[in-house]
C-alpha cells in the first residue's frame, strides 16, 4: 500500500476502511477513511494517525515515502480514537522528537493512554513551526467537534489540514473531490454535518467568520475523513456557511410512527395538506427508517411535522429515541407541529410538542390528538395542519 | 449562589469549587469571574453561559 501525493511535499497515508457500516451507531453504508498526512520538509511531520487496528496501513503507506524513524514532529489535531486510537503505536514506531496537540488534547489523550513520558508540546491558536522552508500554523478549534480539536494550516502551500470538519464517511479508491461521483460526495457530507458538527454549528460560524478575519487563502482542505477538497474547496465553505447559519430548504419532513395504523393515517393526511400548498414532502416511518440518514433531511428541512400514538402513557420507543438523538444535535430554525393517536390517556402530542420547543422550533399549530380511529372530521384537520405548516415553510423560504 | 451550565459543552460552574485550573477560588460567584475566563472543558467564554434552573 502506497502514499499518494496530494500536494508539493505533502502525502496521504492513511487508511481505508471498506466495510465499517456502523460507526458507533452512525450508519457507513460507503464505509470510510481515516486520513492521516505526511509532510516532508527538513523537519517531517505526521498529522494525525489512525483507528487502532489500522496502524500496519499507515506505517506502510509512509513507508513507501520514507522510512517512518525519520518522522520528527507529530501533530494531533484530534484525540478520537479513530484518529489517535493508534497513537501509542505510531509514536513508538517513528519516536517523534515533539508531538503539537493543544491543551486538551494533552489531557484528553493521557486520560486515554496515560504515557506522561512522550514529548508533548502544547500549542495554542497563531502558535507557528517552522519545519524548514515551510510553516505549520495552529488554529484550536474547541467543539468542532470535540474540546481538543485544532486545525493546522501549512502556510506556503495554503493548506488546511482540518481533521474532522469537512469531512465525509466515504471510501473510495480516489482520494480528491474532483474524481468522485459529486452527489454521492455531496450527500456524505451533509450526513457527516448532521451528525457530528451539527450541535456545534455556532463554532462553525464563528470559525469562519475568523478564516474570513485572518484572510487565510484556502487552496486545499485535507479533512481526516473522506477525499481532499483540491478542486473545490469553496464548494465545503459555502455548504459550511449555510448549514452553520440553519439556512434550509422548503421541505417538510413527517417523521412518525404508529401501532395499528391510526397515527399513520393521520400522517398521510398531514402529508395531503402540504402537498395542496405545492410544498415538497417526506414521509419517514421510523420503525423503518435508518437514523443517521433521516438527520441528513432534517439538516435540509425547514418543516418538521412529529407523530406518534401514545403507548403507556409515553412516546412509541421508536419515536422517542429518535427525538433524543435530534434533540443532542441541536436543530434550529424549524417550524413544527406534531400528531398522533392514543387509547385512554393520550399524552403524545404533548411530548412531541416538548422536544418542539427543546429545539426550539416555531409550533404553528397546538396538535392534533385523535382516541382510536381517526373519522373523517379528525382527517380534515390533519390536511388543515399539514397547510399551516407549509404555509409558514413557505413564508420563510421565500423571505 | 448561582450555578452557570456551558451552552456548548454542558459543563456547571459551581461557584463553591471554583475553577482550580484557571486559578479561581471556591467562593467565587460567576459574575465576578474575569472576562478572560473560559469553560475548563470547551473554551467557550463566559457569554456562551446560562444560570441552572
Amino acid at each position: 500500500m502506497k502514499a499518494v501525493k496530494v500536494r508539493e511535499d505533502l502525502f496521504w497515508v492513511g487508511a481505508i476502511d471498506w466495510n465499517v457500516r456502523n460507526f458507533h451507531g452512525y450508519s457507513t453504508f460507503r464505509g470510510t477513511t481515516y486520513n492521516a498526512y505526511l509532510l516532508l520538509d527538513d523537519k517531517i511531520t505526521l498529522f494525525d494517525t489512525v483507528k487502532h487496528g489500522f496502524e500496519g496501513e499507515l506505517l506502510q503507506r509512509i513507508a513507501s515515502v520514507i522510512s517512518p524513524e525519520k518522522i520528527d514532529y507529530l501533530v494531533i489535531n484530534h484525540i478520537e480514537p479513530d484518529h489517535a486510537g493508534a497513537f501509542v503505536k505510531v509514536v513508538q514506531a517513528i519516536k517523534p522528537e515533539k508531538i503539537f496537540l493543544t491543551r486538551n488534547a494533552r489531557l484528553g489523550i493521557l486520560s486515554h493512554f496515560h504515557r506522561e513520558d512522550f514529548p508533548f508540546e502544547e500549542v495554542k491558536t497563531g502558535f507557528e513551526v517552522k519545519t524548514g522552508k515551510k510553516t505549520l500554523r495552529f488554529i484550536e478549534t474547541p467543539m468542532i467537534h470535540w474540546p481538543d480539536s485544532m486545525m493546522t494550516y501549512i502556510v506556503e502551500e495554503k493548506t488546511l489540514i482540518s481533521q474532522d470538519a469537512f469531512g465525509a464517511h466515504y471510501a473510495t479508491s480516489s482520494r480528491f473531490d474532483d474524481e468522485v461521483d459529486q452527489c454521492e460526495l455531496i450527500q456524505e457530507a451533509a450526513k457527516y454535518y448532521a451528525n457530528i458538527v451539527y450541535p456545534y454549528s455556532p463554532q462553525v460560524n464563528k470559525l469562519l467568520q475568523t478564516v474570513k478575519e485572518m484572510k487565510l487563502e484556502i487552496e486545499m482542505i485535507c479533512p481526516d475523513h473522506g477525499v481532499v477538497w483540491r478542486k473545490n474547496p469553496e464548494k465545503i465553505i459555502s455548504l459550511y456557511e449555510k448549514w452553520s447559519a440553519y439556512v434550509c430548504e422548503p421541505k417538510v419532513l413527517i417523521i412518525y410512527d404508529t401501532m395499528w395504523k391510526s397515527t399513520e393515517k393521520m400522517a398521510y393526511a398531514v402529508m395531503e395538506g402540504v402537498l395542496e400548498e405545492g410544498v415538497e414532502v417526506k414521509m419517514c416511518k421510523l420503525s423503518v427508517t435508518d437514523w443517521t440518514e433521516l438527520m441528513s433531511d432534517v439538516l435540509e428541512s425547514r418543516g418538521l411535522i412529529l407523530g406518534s400514538p401514545t403507548l403507556n402513557n409515553g412516546l412509541l420507543p421508536t419515536v422517542s429515541g429518535f427525538l433524543t438523538y435530534m434533540r443532542g444535535l441541536r436543530p434550529r430554525g424549524k417550524v413544527g407541529a406534531s400528531f398522533g393517536s392514543f387509547g385512554w390517556s393520550g399524552e403524545s402530542v404533548k411530548l412531541l410538542n416538548q422536544y418542539l420547543q427543546e429545539i426550539q422550533a416555531e409550533v404553528v399549530h397546538e396538535g392534533i390528538r385523535v382516541k382510536y380511529v381517526p373519522d373523517e372530521g379528525v382527517l380534515s384537520e390533519c390536511v388543515e395542519l399539514g397547510k399551516v405548516v407549509a404555509k409558514r415553510v413557505r413564508e420563510l423560504c421565500s423571505a | 449562589m448561582k450555578k452557570y451550565r456551558c451552552n456548548v459543552c454542558g459543563y456547571v460552574y459551581d461557584p463553591e469549587s471554583g475553577d482550580p485550573s484557571q486559578n479561581i477560588p471556591p467562593g467565587t460567584p460567576f459574575e465576578k469571574l474575569p472576562d478572560s475566563w473560559t469553560c475548563p472543558v470547551c473554551g467557550a467564554s463566559k457569554e456562551d453561559f446560562s444560570p441552572e434552573d
